[in-house]
């Protein structure tokens, strides 16, 4: 095998870590933007996608259709539920207050999990049937085919409705000034509930993919991934949806080459040490902004 | 019937009382001016009326419905458009965008593209900048553009705060200006000012707050003359 496809294959691989990664953090960098806190549990949503899925396939015994469309339902009811029973009381509390109120849901999730389903790994059989693609001497896995394309769907289906759509557009406005944009006839909290709503479902995305590539589940499982992406979404800037997706990408990336040609055991401290780089150069992220005030 | 009628408004921000009790009124048609110095509770008044902000105690009657405890996004839909201190434009979208979400509670597509052609012949710079990101306009300009964006929800009464703060003398002129046309196109005014001459030179009535009190009031021309006032508002 030559060196070039090694390359290239662990660069595909970089590929598909890094997509999921910037899934989850657009949860993180979304609610950030508008919420204006770190949503510590965020993670943890992935953990009850992936549980959710795996209710639905080999406890109803559904479908696969129908188990990824319970999950998705399920990680949405509860990033709503979460923001408007934990967060939503805390508006204006000191910012210290809400990150432990996360950090309390992220424990209270992981608990309920561990109480539910036990602490013992569960196995659960991934739902991508499909073997995968040969490229030349290139082979490349069905769940990384899968992830990417899916990923890639919703990062575009997510930028345009950001973008082009009315509600997205509101979204941004309550992102920046949420007086201003109550004063529009935006209603804010609807628009807080509906971030919280995409960011879940994109965090059940993530952990149906996460099933599909390990196949076990435990209950602290979104633990890793979920600090990995909000590593993802500060290197990339938090706050910026671009940046999330950019952040992720390069997350995995690094992970992937550095695992595989520099060391296992020291990939999280490269990834780490990257981003206390970046931050020491560029503190707002990559593509973070400093805002200005104009008179 | 006034169109706007505040019958014994107190707001507090926790143990501080900013508005004492305080009446007024605004009927169709007119332009009202609230001149005050700073901290005087203009804004506090303004914040109030649009339900930004939650009051202690009073009633805040709009067209003779009861508004009081309405929340804020559900009073631009009944004719009520604000024009906040600081213009507070959304720097990171599009003029056009900011204008379009001026227009978030109304649905007919073609009214509003009719209202915003009539914007942009009354504000021809926000056309021409209109794809141009809001944070990049001059002061001038997103005060012109937080108007437009009030609006374009196609108000009866338009609230605005400080609409000449931090802008040059010429602009300054040519928001004025703007008002009195607002006011001749049909659309009540009440506006918010320290610049207590440039407001009471386009208002018809206005009402003199100090310290959440209403000290104040009668016809804009009286007032210009009053000796009090022109002590302590008029420099003269």
């Amino acid at each position: 095998m030559g060196i070039l496809q090694n390359i290239l294959e662990q660069f595909i691989n970089g590929l598909r870590s890094g997509s999921i990664y910037a899934l989850i953090a657009l949860g993180y960098t979304m609610v950030y933007g508008i919420a204006k806190m770190i949503n510590f549990a965020h993670g943890d949503i992935i953990m009850v996608g992936a549980y959710a899925l795996y209710v639905g396939l080999s406890i109803l015994h559904l479908p696969a259709i129908l188990a990824i469309l319970l999950s998705l339902v399920v990680c949405t009811i509860f990033g709503v539920v979460i923001e408007r029973v934990a967060y939503k009381p805390l508006r204006s509390a000191p910012p210290l207050a809400v990150l432990i109120t996360a950090i309390g849901v992220s424990f209270l999730l992981q608990s309920v999990s561990l109480l539910i389903f036990g602490a013992t790994p569960i196995p659960q059989e991934s739902i991508v049937k499909f073997a995968g693609i040969k490229i030349g001497g290139l082979s490349i896995s069905g769940i990384t085919v899968v992830t990417l394309i899916v990923t890639t769907i919703c990062m575009i289906s997510l930028t345009w409705f950001i973008q082009k759509t009315k509600m997205g557009s509101a979204m941004r406005a309550v992102a920046e000034d949420k007086g201003a944009a109550e004063l529009m006839g935006i209603d804010v909290n609807k628009t807080i509930s509906l971030t919280f709503a995409i960011g879940s479902a994109l965090a059940s995305i993530a952990g149906i993919l996460y099933v599909c590539q390990y196949q076990s589940l435990k209950p602290t499982l979104g633990a890793m991934p979920g600090i990995k992406a909000f590593v993802a979404a500060v290197l990339g800037g938090i706050g910026s949806v671009p940046g999330a997706m950019l952040g992720g990408i390069i997350l995995g990336l690094i992970e992937s080459l550095s695992k595989a040609y520099i060391s296992t055991e020291l990939s999280d401290a490269i990834v780490f040490g990257i981003l206390v780089l970046v931050l020491l150069i560029k503190p707002s992220g990559l593509l973070g902004k400093i805002r200005k005030e104009k008179v | 019937m006034a169109m706007l009628k505040i019958t014994d408004l107190e707001v507090s921000y926790g143990m501080i009382q900013a508005i004492r009790g305080i009446n007024f009124e605004v009927e169709q048609g007119e332009v009202i001016a609230l001149i005050g110095a700073n901290g005087a509770g203009k804004t506090t008044i303004l914040h109030t009326v649009t339900g930004l902000l939650k009051c202690k105690a009073g009633k805040i009657e709009f067209e003779g419905k009861d508004i009081t405890k309405l929340p804020g996004h559900k009073i631009v839909s009944l004719g009520m458009a604000h024009v906040p201190e600081g213009r507070r434009v959304f720097a990171d979208l599009s003029v056009l965008e900011n204008l379009k979400l001026g227009a978030y509670t109304r649905t007919d597509k073609q009214e509003i593209e009719d209202t915003l052609k009539v914007i942009y012949k009354r504000f021809p710079r926000l056309e021409e900048r209109k794809s141009q990101m809001a944070g990049t306009l001059s002061g001038g300009e997103q005060q012109m553009l937080a108007m437009g964006r009030a609006l374009m929800s196609h108000p009866k009464i338009i609230l605005m705060d400080e609409p000449s703060m931090g802008l040059s003398p010429i602009f300054v002129s040519e928001i004025f200006d703007i008002i009195k046309e607002i006011s001749a196109s049909g659309t009540t005014v009440l506006v918010v000012e320290q610049n207590a001459k440039k407001a009471l030179s386009i208002a018809d009535r206005a009402y003199v707050l100090e310290t959440g009190n209403i000290v104040l009031e009668g016809a804009a021309k009286d007032l210009l003359e009053n000796d009090s006032v022109k002590k302590a508002y008029l420099g003269e």
